[in-house]
């Protein structure tokens, strides 16, 4: 029996196990992947303070992943199969077998929404991304299209402009949600052209992407851009299959928690992206990260000892 | 960057498709995040299937022919070949488990 499990090793686990490790807590974090969660696709972190010159997203969870086990958190490369969450029990069963845990922290985020049109799935690897900084050099010189229009659409589609001739930067409405700044660098860049409210109807091509359909949600009208990459920015959902049904999850299926990052099962916390909440940052996943780790080791001394 | 056989446009050829062996190539490349979170889980299984699987990545930066040959346009991309053909592509970064399935099949 551990004292905690954390799932996901992103900012919000990360800091979690940091805490905890310093707590002396007996505590495991799981990732599914090697460390690091989606900042590892931001090419270079603006916003997370203490860089003022910026820092790359691989070198700054590099360095969080670096701090949590020298404080002896221990992370293992396990994907977790089922949760079984109550009151009394908490059961982690990962591909190498169950394990438990007086307290669980839920960080496992959220994975990139698709668009849901024809075409997105037939030519995933074939033109379709979700991930400028991976796939970008493989466009060098041609014609893409950015799908959305808040912070990530925007910061991928100036990312892009360093290899491609040109971007579409499709959004269904007629102004950016993204922050001021980057409009304003976006707005500077000659190579994005704005196609305002329009959304993407199908992507064209067999054995991969030709162009793109568009319809004008104001006009009707319909179009086509000749692009050979999609690139998909239209928000995310959260990675909560495995609590669906065991903790208290808002109409998007984030989990609901309260100021304490508890969520409706005592013993189960919650923080970074996969949390109901506003505002998705490396920022509010480390703090989230922090307070939920607070509150799990104040329930795991609640508890009292010979449990 | 690691220990997986480090395979070039010149001698993809003779590494890969000719290869005895059964072979995974992990396309990576630096600047590519997610990529970083594919390599170390290849490495731990090149170490648990020594001698069975050969294990090698290419750098898609240094190496453009290559991924252009097997139509690659997202990274981390990994490719599984048996008897000189295209056994799976895993595209993406997927959890060990299921690319230790994969590998399972080539074997």
């Amino acid at each position: 029996m551990h004292d905690l499990i954390i799932i996901g090793g992103g900012p919000a686990g990360l800091t979690a196990g940091l805490y905890n490790a310093r707590a002396r807590l007996d505590v495991l974090l799981l990732e599914r992947l090697a460390p690091g969660g989606q900042v590892l696709t931001t090419d270079w972190v603006e916003n997370y303070p203490g860089f003022p010159d910026g820092i790359s997203g691989f070198e700054l969870m590099d360095k969080m992943k670096t701090q949590a086990e020298r404080f002896g958190l221990k992370i293992l490369s396990e994907e977790v199969a089922k949760l079984e969450l109550s009151e009394k029990r908490k059961v982690v069963a990962t591909t190498q077998g169950p394990k438990e845990a007086k307290a669980i922290i839920l960080a496992s985020g959220a994975t990139w929404k698709k668009l849901g049109i024809e075409g997105e799935d037939q030519l995933m690897g074939r033109g379709v991304s979700f991930c400028a900084t991976c796939d970008g050099p493989f466009y060098r010189d041609q014609d893409v299209a950015v799908i959305g229009g808040g912070d990530t659409a925007v910061e991928e589609a100036i990312f892009l402009t360093r290899f491609v001739s040109k971007v579409y930067l499709v959004h269904r409405r007629d102004q950016l949600r993204a922050t001021k700044l980057l409009q304003e660098r976006a707005m500077a860049q000659e190579k994005i052209e704005f196609v305002w409210d329009t959304v993407p109807v199908q992507i064209l091509g067999k054995d991969g992407v030709e162009g793109i359909e568009l319809k004008n949600v104001k006009t009707g009208s319909v179009s086509r851009r000749d692009v050979k990459g999609v690139f998909v920015f239209i928000g995310t959902i959260p990675n909560t299959e495995l609590v669906n049904g065991q903790v208290d999850l808002d109409e998007n299926g984030f989990v609901i928690t309260d100021n304490n990052m508890e969520t409706s099962v005592p013993g189960v916390f919650a923080a970074g992206d996969v949390r109901s909440k506003l505002f998705r940052q490396i920022a509010t996943a480390v703090g989230e990260g922090a307070a939920a780790s607070f509150s799990a080791e104040k329930y795991i001394e609640s508890l009292g000892e010979g449990q | 960057m690691s220990d997986l056989l480090e395979v070039t446009d010149e001698n993809f050829e003779t590494e890969i498709m000719n290869s005895d062996l059964p072979a995974i190539v992990d396309f990576w490349a630096e600047w590519c995040g997610p990529c970083k979170m594919v390599s170390p889980v290849v490495e731990e299984l090149a170490n648990e299937y020594k001698g069975k699987i050969k294990f090698a990545q290419v750098d898609v930066d240094k190496n453009r022919q290559t991924p252009a040959r097997f139509g690659i346009r997202n990274i981390p991309t990994l490719i599984l070949f048996k008897g000189g053909e295209v056994a799976q592509m895993i595209i993406g970064a997927q959890p060990k488990s299921y690319i230790e399935a994969e590998l399972k099949k080539l074997l």
